[in-house]
């Protein structure tokens, strides 16, 4: 806290991930930015608007169409002593270099014996509710959170979406930061002097002591909204956003759950063999004696992420749903 | 309140397991009383539904007053009520044990220790109630279909510590049991005049037999020498009604139903003989479950007040702890009691040489006003009989 208040601004999600990219590329000669669009159109979502009249061309650096290539390139320039930032469409598209990010990426510095890091930042937009159907829609990042090697962030604040790249591309390793399609036009407050955050540990965003809901990413904020119509209900949820879904903070949550006593997982990742699966397991392993009842998970139904938007609302995790698996989990109807 | 021992006067209710509008059936157990021996289940013997408590918890009443009323089946329009402890009347200065229940009584449904738990609770509950030694079958579960969960456990912890001592039912208060077992001997000592026999007993070939049972079975499920001991008496005593009842008011009432009492050392100290109900109408692996649960139960404190109220005769049996015979002072208002002593290798002649055998002390403390050293040692020889016909019992 300083003494003096820091100004306020107000902003969206999308302008505080522009800043952040914006104040690396000044900050650090050898940061740039490449991907598809991310130059003369700006962005597919808008990010990099105006970064390419600012930066010039050998930063902001448009690509063709080949995620392999270009993030194969991004691979070689980190570890050739450059800090890319690796922009993916959708992490639909991030399949087509999965090859480049698993085999390559995660592996190299294992494979050289430590002669060798990959010091990159890989970007790219990731949920569903913008009615792109079922190969612009999933939520893959779990997938990514599975390979040792990597860390796989989720910004779901403004705060984080403005301070997290920064401190990745301090990292020795690959870093892949999701950002939710649905929170580019969230608009919030922020000091104009927010910087560099942590990428190791979650945050409750809200404290309780009845029910602990974890999530992440886009799910975070509907899942605030479940607490505050829980708490209308004398049902005090603690909402813990992940931020980092590799590695895991698995303190802060088994200290919440030691709390509270019962979890309720969101996650908008499909349910066999999520992330949240992977918490519930963490959780039975780490805190069992600690747990009132069984572990509710709130996930995406299995089903590729439908496009009329009635089905792709009720595809993925909603605030009803997440109010609904609490009461369920608390006994309460 | 029932009458769990001839020597209580008075009960206090610790817990009830019912509530108006509860249904229960016969056997079930409604109630915790806690008495000088300890905190007693109280069953009922009338099925129906709980219409009414009349006793509040921790209220202090004499034996006899109706704790609660129970609706039967029957009795959906009319207003009459039962009490639910089998003691309509308490009987002329409330000491004995309610009438021949006992007779009629079917055997209460046999609890294998281990296989009903009774209760779902979480792990949170289950580590508080295990860290706070509280007993989760006395806590009401207030979770999804009943669980118990950390708060129902934390409930019960938060009480004032005098509190939770008394509803934590398995603690048995040694001193008041003490007492208990002071006023029982010494009336007994006082009022029946005792005699004593003795009888040998070869049981070379029933250790045989039971050595051929058990070669096959698993540790837990193994016969034990007490159960043909405790069969074998309560044949008997089918054949020997003056050693099976009552003597109360200077009368002896022989009881139809034979309820062996079993003499159970409680550690720590202390001593209580609850009954094994209808003895004689079980089979061995019968008696042995049953024995078990009871001896498990009785160690928890959580005996039925049946059990306590009704054994029609006692059996005591230190006979592995190593002494070869004992002599018992009789539980009033029983008549006799029968001690069994560990089995020892002696010569014994056997068809008209000698040879070691198996050889196990009977012995009988009867009631002189009701029976007579003659029929006692009939009574004896054919507890000896039988014991050395396993196959039979």
């Amino acid at each position: 806290m300083q003494q003096t208040a820091p100004q306020i601004v107000e902003m969206t999600y999308r302008e505080a991930v522009k800043q952040a990219i914006r104040d690396a590329i000044k900050r650090d000669e050898r940061v740039f930015l490449m991907g598809e669009d991310v130059g003369r159109y700006g962005g597919c979502y808008a990010v990099t608007k105006g970064l390419l009249a600012e930066f010039g061309p050998d930063r902001i650096r448009d690509t063709p169409l080949s995620e392999s290539g270009f993030t194969g390139a991004g691979i070689g320039a980190a570890m050739a002593g450059m800090r890319p930032i690796v922009e993916l469409m959708t992490v639909n598209f991030s399949l087509l270099a999965l090859d480049q990010i698993l085999n390559t990426a995660a592996t190299v510095r294992h494979m050289s014996g430590n002669q060798f890091g990959v010091p990159l930042v890989i970007r790219m937009a990731t949920g569903a509710g913008r009615q792109l159907a079922a190969q612009h829609s999933h939520s893959l990042e779990g997938w990514y959170a599975h390979i040792p090697g990597i860390k796989v962030l989720a910004p779901a604040t403004l705060e984080d979406a403005r301070g997290m790249l920064w401190t990745a591309l301090q990292d020795p390793d690959p870093v892949l930061i999701f950002e939710n399609v649905m929170l580019y036009n969230m608009t919030g407050k922020i000091s104009v002097d927010a910087g560099a955050v942590d990428i190791e540990k979650a945050v409750v965003r809200r404290d309780g002591k009845h029910i602990t809901l974890i999530t992440y990413g886009g799910s975070l904020w509907k899942t605030l909204d479940a607490a505050t119509a829980l708490a209308a209900e004398n049902i005090e949820a603690e909402v813990i956003d992940l931020r980092s879904l590799r590695p895991l903070d698995d303190a802060t949550i088994m200290e919440s759950i030691a709390k509270t006593r019962r979890a309720v997982v969101i996650d908008e990742g499909w349910r066999s063999g999520s992330l949240a699966a992977e918490i519930t397991t963490r959780i039975v392993e780490q805190a069992f004696w600690s747990l009132d009842g069984p572990i509710a998970r709130v996930c995406s139904e299995e089903t590729p992420i439908p496009y009329p938007s009635h089905l792709e609302n009720a595809a993925i995790p909603q605030t009803p749903k997440i109010v609904a698996a609490a009461k369920a989990a608390l006994g309460r109807t | 309140m029932p009458s769990l021992g001839p020597d209580m006067e008075a009960g206090t209710l610790v817990e009830w397991l019912v509530k108006p509008g509860d249904w229960v059936k016969r056997g079930d157990v409604v109630a915790v009383v806690d008495t000088q021996k300890g905190a007693i289940e109280v069953e009922t013997y009338q099925a129906g539904q709980i219409e009414q408590i009349l006793v509040k918890l921790d209220s202090k009443v004499p034996v006899g007053t109706p704790l609660a009323r129970i609706r039967t089946e029957g009795e959906a329009k009319e207003t009459a009520a039962v009490p639910a402890p089998a003691a309509p009347t308490p009987p002329a200065g409330a000491v004995a044990p309610p009438p021949p229940v006992a007779a009629k009584q079917v055997p209460p449904i046999v609890s294998i220790p281990g296989a009903t738990v009774g209760y779902q609770a979480s792990p949170a509950a289950r580590r508080l109630a295990q860290e706070r030694g509280i007993d989760l079958l006395t806590v009401k579960g207030s979770g999804p279909g009943g669980t118990i969960t950390y708060a129902d456990v934390e409930v019960l912890v938060g009480k004032p510590p005098a509190q939770p001592e008394r509803k934590r039912a398995p603690s048995l208060d040694l001193n008041a049991m003490r007492t208990a077992i002071a006023a029982a001997m010494a009336r007994s000592k006082r009022e029946i005049p005792h005699y004593y026999l003795e009888h040998q007993v070869d049981v070379t070939q029933s250790e045989r037999w039971l050595a051929e049972k058990n070669a096959t079975r698993t540790p837990d499920n193994r016969l034990l020498f007490a159960a043909l001991a405790i069969k074998s008496v309560a044949l008997a005593c089918r054949r020997f009604p003056a050693f099976n009842g009552f003597y109360r008011d200077n009368k002896f009432e022989p009881s139809q139903a034979v309820h062996i009492g079993l003499a159970i050392a409680i550690r720590g100290g202390g001593l209580t003989a609850p009954a094994l109900h209808d003895t004689d109408k079980f089979s061995l692996d019968e008696l042995m479950i049953q024995m078990r649960d009871l001896i498990a139960r009785t160690r928890a404190g959580r005996i039925r007040s049946s059990e306590m109220s009704d054994p029609t005769i006692t059996i005591s049996s230190l006979g592995e702890r190593g002494v070869e015979a004992l002599y018992g002072v009789i539980y009033p208002p029983q008549v006799a009691i029968i001690g069994v002593g560990k089995s020892v290798t002696r010569p014994w002649v056997v068809d008209g040489s000698i040879g070691p055998r198996s050889v196990v002390t009977l012995t009988l403390s009867g009631d002189h006003r009701v029976s007579d050293g003659h029929a006692g040692a009939l009574f004896l020889a054919e507890i000896g009989h039988l014991l050395q016909e396993p196959e039979k019992l």
